[in-house]
């Protein structure tokens, strides 16, 4: 147990370390940061000294060292885009994608279970099809199309949602929300729904797999030879095991959550880090490029890491898998 | 299995043509191929919107990327069959006065070819990466390996538009919009070709110890030759059925950063750059610039998705 945490731990710190070596070329060689910051009149000398001052002169490995320690103390330098610090930019950005996110994996989480359940339980019902059938065109249709469809349904034809931005936001701490405004919760429903849609979709299948292969098994066959009603067995038996892999599965589809709401975010103008980082590649905006890259692989490598070591930790079947692989290798 | 029933018509078939193709229709693909309506229909919708697309100089009714064959005047006219429209521009004009049928069918041609072109990289960067894992063994198998691990953590959509970005930045600004459709077929190749790779060295793995490939050793033929002759016809099969659903995801995956604005300029508009451009239109009143391109976007993907559904259960030999 303690070596598997050992080495995961040590993986996940080397997939942080090649992200923030790729964030550090980019840095360092797309464009002389130097020549962005003085005039063209410049003397050489003074831009030599310059570059002396910023430590910009030092070997690579001095330089690199010095970014991952600004990077571990959230600084990555100014935006060009805005001229503000970028960990600050993001930091305003944050709240945004984070309630967004969250609400989302809650509507495909009380939604796609309860459908998974039923399409499991009752495979061949014209509902069970129906349900199918929507998720395969659910699995099919690119998110940004989804959107603009319920853009086009709910704002354009019918008038009842509001199409882009937060609406009223409510300043907490260092925290805005859109929660505790109508016109926020109102602004919150398209973008959420066009989000979940998708996990919604994932997590439906995958509950109804699951619940079919439970189903087939012993100890369900003997639970109903004891004459237990349907409920228990199907509540109380069945749904617990197939509990397992949804979790995980949903745990791990957090941070794609996270991605996709770049492109939610874009549809709907929702002012998130998604919208954010679009605008800044367009702008070649290096500094949030970095960050951003460097914050969601962060968020990847701890959901990852929590997700593995929870695995681990409820399901024993799993422990001797995993031990024979790694002696496998 | 696949190998034997591609196989099989060559060995057993008469040497005529003709004699092949019977084969063909007889076979058990066929079969299962006829027996789903579904496929037959999402053959025929891709069959439809791949050909007219790939025809499109000839099928076309107007060339989009003819500046003087363009009227202003003819802009924001609607589809032919609602008032004001007609059929000279069947399915309406865009705001500059080109024609959305032939927009559309011009986009889809791009689209189409970052697919293919998406697919083809990945197949041959995959499957190569792959079968050197696999072969090769040892601290070349693991790094291979854990890179791909950790690629495949993300979502595919994610590391095409980090790709994406890193490419636009270190590349020269100036000649952003020529190298436009290289930067986007290599960012929605990487996820498919970690796949793939992933797939073959699995299979790999198992062939390496087989007996014909300790004979060929034997005899003294070169790795590389054992590696691409005798091996990699045995691990191909299930990274084909694999590559048909890529295809829906890189066509999808281009779409999406082109939507984003960050995938093909509109000097080589795909449908998605389209969508991007009729969202613009969407509380005005336009809506036919951008419902066909969607339309086209949703229904190629849907039925190549299909497709690559039906062929995945249908060489399947636990399902049979």
């Amino acid at each position: 147990m303690i070596a598997f945490v050992i080495r995961r731990l040590g993986q996940s710190i080397a997939v942080m370390l090649a992200v923030g070596f790729i964030a550090f070329s980019l840095f360092s060689y797309v464009g002389d940061p130097i020549s962005s910051m003085v005039g063209q009149d410049t003397p050489i000398a003074d831009r030599a000294k310059l570059r002396h001052d910023l430590g910009l002169d030092d070997p690579f490995f001095v330089q690199f060292g010095r970014f991952l320690l600004r990077a571990a103390h959230g600084e990555f330098g100014i935006s060009y885009q805005y001229g503000r610090p970028v960990q600050r930019l993001l930091a305003e950005r944050l709240p945004a994608t984070l309630e967004l996110s969250f609400t989302a994996a809650l509507l495909a989480l009380l939604i796609g279970l309860p459908m998974g359940v039923y399409t499991g339980l009752r495979p061949e019902s014209w509902l069970s099809r129906l349900f199918m059938t929507l998720s395969l065109i659910g699995v099919s249709l690119p998110t940004f199309l989804t959107g603009i469809l319920l853009i086009w349904i709910f704002a354009v034809m019918l008038g009842w949602l509001p199409s882009f931005g937060r609406g009223d936001v409510v300043q907490i701490g260092g925290w805005t929300t859109g929660f505790l405004t109508l016109s926020g919760l109102k602004a919150l429903i398209l973008p959420s729904i066009t989000l979940a849609l998708f996990q919604m979709t994932l997590i439906m299948r995958l509950v109804r797999s699951e619940m079919l292969e439970v189903l087939r098994t012993d100890y369900i066959k003997f639970a109903r030879a004891r004459g237990l009603p349907n409920r228990l067995i199907y509540f109380g038996h069945a749904l617990k095991n197939t509990l397992v892999p949804v979790i995980t599965i949903t745990g791990l589809q957090l941070g794609s959550i996270i991605a996709f709401s770049i492109i939610t975010e874009t549809v709907f103008q929702w002012p998130g880090m998604g919208f954010l980082i679009v605008q800044a590649i367009g702008f070649a905006d290096v500094p949030v490029m970095a960050c951003y890259l460097v914050l969601v692989a962060f968020f990847f490598v701890v959901i990852n890491l929590i997700v593995d070591l929870l695995y681990y930790a409820v399901d024993p079947r799993l422990r001797l898998d995993r031990a024979g692989a790694a002696h496998g290798h | 299995m696949v190998t034997e029933s591609a196989d099989l018509p060559v060995e057993a078939a008469p040497p005529r043509a003709v004699g092949a193709f019977r084969r063909a229709l007889d076979s058990d693909l066929f079969y299962s191929f006829r027996r789903s309506p579904l496929t037959v229909v999402a053959a025929l919708v891709v069959l439809i919107l791949g050909g007219s697309a790939l025809l499109c100089s000839w099928v076309a009714p107007h060339n989009p990327f003819d500046l003087a064959s363009l009227n202003i005047l003819d802009s924001f006219d609607p589809p032919a069959w609602v008032d004001g429209g007609n059929w000279t521009y069947p399915l309406g004009t865009d705001d500059q006065g080109r024609d959305v049928l032939s927009a559309v069918l011009y986009g889809m041609r791009v689209s189409i070819l970052v697919g293919f072109s998406a697919v083809g990289l990945a197949l041959a960067s995959g499957v190569s990466l792959g079968l050197l894992a696999g072969f090769a063994g040892g601290w070349v198998d693991t790094l291979i390996m854990r890179i791909c691990d950790v690629l495949l953590s993300f979502p595919a959509i994610l590391i095409a538009i980090l790709i994406d970005g890193v490419a636009r930045s270190v590349l020269p600004h100036d000649r952003q919009d020529e190298i436009a459709f290289s930067v986007v077929v290599l960012a929605v190749t990487v996820l498919p070709a970690v796949q793939f790779a992933r797939t073959v060295r699995g299979s790999t793995l198992v062939e390496r110890n087989k007996e014909y490939v300790q004979a060929a050793r034997v005899i003294g033929v070169h790795p590389v030759t054992i590696a691409f002759r005798h091996i990699l016809p045995n691990v191909i099969g299930p990274v084909l059925v694999i590559a048909t659903i890529s295809l829906a995801v890189a066509i999808i995956n281009e779409a999406t950063l082109s939507f984003l604005g960050l995938g093909l300029p509109l000097t080589q508009p795909s449908l998605g750059t389209l969508i991007r451009v009729g969202q613009n239109f969407l509380f005005s009143g336009e809506w036919w610039m951008i419902l066909f391109p969607s339309l086209a976007l949703a229904g190629l993907a849907l039925a190549v998705n299909l497709l690559g559904d039906w062929l995945r259960d249908a060489l399947n030999p636990k399902l049979r």
